[in-house]
């Protein structure tokens, strides 16, 4: 059975089944998204239960000839990381369905198009992950732009168009890099045993290494832009401040892991000899990210913006652990990216509930909500908690990996890393006390607290967090193999101890 | 006879419908000086022909015709239609392309 | 050994503040019972587990618990494993019994409050969280322990966070011990570096190999993790604010247990410390240093919950000074934290009742003549006092009566000049405290017409009365016979060496004794007449500093604060203009230069003709140029 095909294909065809409802039926629209993404949650639980862990190299491998004269393949796979991506992807998906259920109301084109949007963007996502075919990636890689420009300037709110062009011309700009390298390993391919995108094989390639550097770069600023590493950022507070809470959640979520899992999937493998050589580099850049970032998130004034600089300060550290070259950083980084996903989607969906029960996303607008809203309020406060890596929580774990990991090999690095954790504290505990504590703002007296559907969406983000923050043992399991894989092709080893080191 | 001056009588041709489709307003005269031009490279193509010996530059005068003889019956379909419309058929007067 | 009980001390009150959290409202009714019990079950199996320990020889009395396997990244190995030995037991019935006293207080002195339940509910995850820290068994274990103590400070200080100076004291408490909490993160990393484990048994097995430099830095990180936890100078600053919690917080959580977190720390790394002299000796700094910060601080407050906070911070900064002397100072560190435990904790309790009486009022210059009123408040809280100035036979006397021998036994000059502050100490100490209890309990009363001091209900003077007892006896109880010393002695590897003492312990005690009369007679020098009931200002600069709280806090905002916001400020700038206006500088030069090309585009088909005539001549010439 192919199960990658299958699943990418699901939403694809719940997008088609709504296609043909009649445009008065939106309610029957949205029940039909949601169960189509929860059957795709459904599936992918089922595949990550039957997959392998101990197997090396991917697994549900599909290869069907695509087109053949440029030797271009429909293949897909998944090792742990693109698994356990993938996993939190169709994971999100329903949860975002069921926290915006009023999201698609009043956008510029119906609740009809919104869904199918959604479901098509489900789509790009799983194949982005599961395509082991360099050609195949890059197409769901550029074609995964298109829903999401219509989600942030068809649905979102202020300056939505502009926002949307933004993240647009951006990612094209990075994309168009790509390319140009993708056809550059391809050429290069054409004159070591035949034309190929397949990454197994283009990753045996002997490229030298002026060339292989232009072809690193190539990759590594279209990840940069989508995983945004300063100073490549700026269209994503734009992006996140404008879009819909629940698109803001697939946004920088899953959109933006693409960037990071390319680094690991592409950039690592296909050129291990010019990711060491831009190491120092690409580390520094990860440093100001977390500090920047950091600095950002406390300047803030829109609740939306600071989630979203928060975010730049994350992928700063996922980007420090894939590039320290440690098992614990690139273990780290993975499970980092999953659990940034669940907590980044925690602080956007609350954050967003709020906001719109206040009509306003500027942080002085709240105040005092702890007596106002107890539940929303500490659904907040966790999710913060999340963010700021309290020990007990998922991106704890995650987060300290990375750490430990750049120490053993860039102590310094690590050491001024680390100070982000201070900063994490400012740019969580500040808006806490402005939104949630002190006495009630006027015009906050009369908010309603969490729905029931709201809880229904919010509590499993939750759950995972916590669950993940004491036992990050199955997602872990499932990375490592894979993270050893990739370093081990690369060419590295970890640092052994100093005392006792066998 | 010197094939060079077919080429000189070819250029002032080519030159004579330039300088007519550039400076004049009438529509049917600029098509007309298109059509000049157009002539005055068949002209080259067939005296190259005969300089070379082959019979490549007569073969590409008779595309050239062909292409002209389409241009002409689309190109004055586009102007009766304008005269039609406006009852004019100065190509200043319709400048609607600019906004 | 293996044991099976160690997880129940821990997931019971986890088990019991996530359930009342869960419940909300409908707990109203019964929450802060159920809470209590659980908190004593835990002291329960406490106990339990304390006196099976007796019973085994003392070099197997350590048990441990493997829970599951929590991070496995390659060679980062780290079990959520439990570790109940000699040291933690002591902790464990610290923390339950305390705990569980102030527990029961609070039933009474909460009982006006709507929140009540979500009090009790914070309280059970402050003991959880306290006793995964003295139970983890490696670094990182106790790193989550130690967050979370300090997240339940940070709740628990912002209980009443409706006031916005209180939930601002909160935040600047979490915030000081995220910076410490950086210290105990670098440490752990330095470890895995060095020794490729962050278990207590591995780091300790293989340290005999590492070198200095590794064991300096891994020493120096965790002292300031213990100086962000234990409020020691630098990062003190937020013991005062930290204050803004009910009463029973300060007992036992800024008193008793939390804030004896960083000595805790320190004596379970004594193989750390004892192969870094560097660490150690700025370990000792660090406590002299805070030991006399905190008594200067002391004598200004005139509210009764700083003026105590501030004898906290003195008090730890003994026992950090004790845990910086090397294997014979940990033993006395740790009993000086047990009977400060009681003391402190009761002395607050105390603190708590009187403001119960008083309408919270918490300005001691507003108190005056309460003994009459309240006796057995007044009589449990002296008891506390003369633990705390070290009179014979109270607790406090044995174990810091100790740690200013030791002091000043230690080698070389530093013996002298950490002898000499501890002793000045003592006497600052007898000084403030008899202010406290003469502002407090005797003299002419200066209270509001409207305040009506009556005594605390039994709920609250049965744990004061307990701890009053601890006072009392405590400190008998753990020296007589070196009796702790000994228990101690298999966790911190301490032998008994002889070597030259200085002074005799009998004119080091008689030393203590003289200063602390003297502060006594200072103090009832000073505040025997009449005090006013509002802070005199013409007073010289020395006390305006102590006031002030010897200006840390405008240290902080002016070195940290005010550059860090300009910074931000500067950055979120810099963010708009400079990096996002590049990005639109090219959007706006493609959207110029489209504008000047687009006039071209005019409509007049004459002009398009002749620019492409222009363009084949252009052409042409290209051409010509080029083969020519």
């Amino acid at each position: 059975m192919n199960y990658l095909t299958s699943l990418g294909a699901l939403p694809l065809l719940g997008a088609l089944l709504i296609f043909t409802l009649p445009k008065s039926k939106s309610n029957s629209a949205k029940w039909l998204a949601l169960a189509t993404s929860i059957a795709v949650a459904f599936l992918g639980v089922l595949i990550a239960l039957r997959f392998e862990i101990d197997r090396p190299g991917f697994q549900f491998v599909e290869n069907y000839s695509w087109i053949p004269s440029f030797g271009i393949n429909y293949s897909l796979g998944i090792d742990g990381i693109a698994l356990v991506l993938i996993l939190m992807s169709v994971i999100l998906v329903p949860i975002v369905i069921v926290a915006g259920w009023h999201e698609s109301e009043g956008g510029r084109w119906g609740s009809k198009t919104f869904y199918i949007l959604i479901l098509i963007l489900e789509t790009m996502m799983i194949g982005v992950f599961a395509a082991t075919d360099v050609f195949l990636f890059y197409v769901f890689f550029e074609a995964m732009l298109v829903p999401v420009y219509f989600l942030i300037g068809g649905y979102g709110v202020g300056e939505r168009a502009a926002a949307a062009v933004k993240f647009l011309l951006y990612s094209l700009f990075g994309g168009l890099l790509m390319l140009a390298a993708i056809i550059g390993i391809y050429v290069i391919s054409g004159h070591q045993g035949g034309h190929t995108f397949d990454i197994e094989k283009l990753s045996q390639l002997t490229i030298d290494s002026t060339t292989q550097n232009f072809l690193f770069l190539g990759f590594f600023i279209a990840f940069a832009i989508k995983a945004p590493l300063w100073p490549l950022h700026t269209w994503l507070p734009d992006a996140a401040k404008s879009a819909t809470p629940g698109t803001s959640v697939l946004l920088l979520g899953v959109l933006d892991k693409v960037g990071t899992f390319g680094m690991i999937r592409y950039c690592i493998k296909l050129f291990p000899e010019s990711s060491k050589t831009f190491t120092p580099i690409i580390i520094v850049l990860a440093l100001i990210s977390i500090l920047y970032g950091a600095f950002l998130a406390i300047g803030q004034k829109d609740i939306k913006g600071l989630i979203a600089f928060t975010s730049i300060s994350h992928f700063g550290f996922i980007t420090m652990g894939i590039f320290a070259m440690t098992t614990q950083g690139h273990s780290g980084a993975t499970l980092y990216m999953v659990n940034h996903g669940f907590s980044t989607a925690a602080l956007f969906l609350v954050a967003g509930w709020i906001s719109k029960r206040r009509g306003s996303s500027t942080i002085a607008d709240f105040g005092g909500l702890q007596r106002v809203t107890p539940v929303l309020a500490w659904t907040f406060f966790i999710a913060g908690l999340s963010s700021l890596a309290l020990p007990g929580l998922s991106s704890f774990v995650s987060e300290f990996l990375v750490l430990v990991g750049t120490y053993t090999r860039y102590p310094v690095a690590a050491v001024i890393g680390t100070l982000g954790i201070v900063l994490a504290a400012l740019y969580i505990l500040i808006p806490v006390q402005k939104a949630l504590h002190g006495p009630i703002t006027p015009g906050n007296e009369n908010l309603t607290d969490i729905t029931r559907r709201e809880r229904i969406a919010i509590a499993p983000v939750i759950a995972v967090i916590i669950f993940l923050g004491f036992y990050p043992k199955p997602l872990l399991d499932v990375i490592n193999p894979a993270s050893v894989a990739t370093l081990t092709a690369a060419g590295f080893s970890d640092p052994a101890p100093t005392v006792g080191g066998k | 006879m010197n094939s060079a001056n077919y080429l000189y009588l070819s250029a002032m041709l080519f030159t004579i419908g330039a300088v007519g489709v550039v400076i004049r307003r009438n529509a049917i005269v600029v098509f007309m000086c298109i059509e000049l031009m157009l002539n005055a490279a068949n002209l080259a193509f067939v005296t190259f022909a005969r300089i070379n010996g082959t019979l490549d530059g007569q073969i590409i005068a008779f595309f050239t015709m062909v292409v002209a003889a389409c241009e002409v019956v689309v190109g004055l379909a586009i102007i009766v239609t304008i005269f039609r419309s406006r009852r004019s058929t100065s190509v200043d007067d319709a400048s609607l392309l600019k906004r | 050994m293996t044991s099976n009980n160690l997880v129940y001390l821990i997931a019971l009150p986890l088990f019991s503040s996530g359930f009342l959290m869960m419940l909300g409202r409908r707990a109203d009714k019964w929450g802060h019972i159920f809470a209590t019990l659980i908190s004593a079950s835990a002291f329960g199996i406490g106990a339990f587990e304390f006196l099976q320990m007796l019973a085994r020889p003392s070099e197997s009395r350590a048990v441990t618990q493997k829970l599951f396997s929590w991070i496995s990244v390659g060679t980062f190995q780290v079990d959520a494993s439990l570790l109940l030995d000699q040291l933690s037991i002591s902790f464990v019935l610290l923390i339950t019994g305390v705990g569980t006293l102030i527990h029961i207080y609070s039933i009474a002195y909460m009982s006006h409050d709507l929140d009540r339940r979500r009090f009790f509910a914070f309280l059970n995850f402050f003991i959880a969280a306290m006793l995964l820290l003295v139970l983890g068994d490696s670094y990182l274990n106790l790193y989550v322990g130690w967050e979370g103590v300090g997240l339940a400070s940070y709740l628990l200080i912002g209980f009443w966070n409706q006031k916005p100076e209180y939930a601002t004291a909160a935040k600047k408490a979490f915030i000081a011990n995220r910076v410490g909490d950086v210290g105990l993160s670098l440490a752990i990393m330095i470890a895995f570096a060095t020794f490729g484990t962050v278990s207590f048994a591995g780091v300790e097995e293989k340290v005999s190999g590492a070198s200095t430099a590794a064991l300096t830095g891994i020493g120096l990180m965790l002292l300031l993790a213990a100086t962000g936890k234990s409020a020691q100078f630098p990062l003190q600053s937020w013991l005062g604010d930290a204050m803004a919690g009910p009463t029973p917080v300060s007992a036992l959580i800024h008193a008793a247990t939390m804030v004896t977190a960083g000595v805790y720390l320190i004596t379970r790394s004594n193989f750390i410390f004892d192969n870094a002299p560097t660490a150690q000796l700025c370990v000792v700094i660090i406590g002299a240093i805070t030991l006399m910060f905190g008594a200067l601080i002391g004598t200004a407050k005139d509210d009764i919950k700083k003026a105590l906070a501030a004898s906290t911070m003195s008090q730890i900064g003994y026992m950090i000074l004790a845990t910086g002397l090397g294997p014979v100072g940990y033993a006395f560190a740790i009993m000086h934290l047990l009977t400060h435990g009681f003391f402190k904790a009761g002395m607050f309790l105390g603190a708590g009742s009187v403001m119960h009486g008083m309408d919270d009022e918490v300005n001691m210059r507003k108190y005056g003549g309460l003994g009459k009123l309240m006796p057995i408040t007044a009589i449990t809280f002296g008891l506390g006092y003369l633990a705390i100035i070290g009179v014979p036979p109270f607790a406090g006397f044995y174990s810091k009566d100790k740690i200013i021998e030791t002091a000043f036994n230690s080698e070389g000059i530093k013996g002298l000049f950490i002898g000499g502050a501890a002793l000045l100490g003592a006497l600052v100490t007898a000084f403030y405290m008899t202010r406290v209890i003469i502002l407090t309990f005797t003299g002419a009363k200066r209270w509001d017409e409207k305040a009506h001091p009556h005594e605390s209900p039994f709920l609250m003077w049965g744990p004061m009365a307990i701890l009053a007892i601890g006072s009392v006896a405590s400190g008998f109880l753990l020296s007589s016979g070196n009796r702790f010393v000994s228990w101690l002695a298999p966790v911190v590897n301490s032998h008994e060496v002889e070597h030259a003492e200085r002074f005799q312990p009998v004119v080091v005690t008689t030393m203590a004794l003289v200063a602390v009369l003297i502060g006594v007679a200072i103090a009832i020098a000073k505040y025997r007449s009449d005090v006013p009931r509002v802070a005199p200002t013409n007073v010289n600069i020395f006390t305006k500093i102590a006031r002030r709280d010897l200006l840390q806090d405008d240290f902080n905002e002016a070195v940290l604060m005010r550059p860090g916001q300009a910074l931000t400020n500067f950055l979120v700038a810099t963010d708009e203009r400079a990096i996002d206006g590049a990005v639109r500088t090219v959007g706006a030069v493609v959207i110029g230069s489209s504008k000047g090309i687009r006039k071209t585009q005019n409509g007049f088909v004459r002009s398009y003709a002749l620019l492409i005539l222009f363009g084949a001549f252009a052409l042409l010439a290209t051409i010509w140029v080029v083969t020519l």
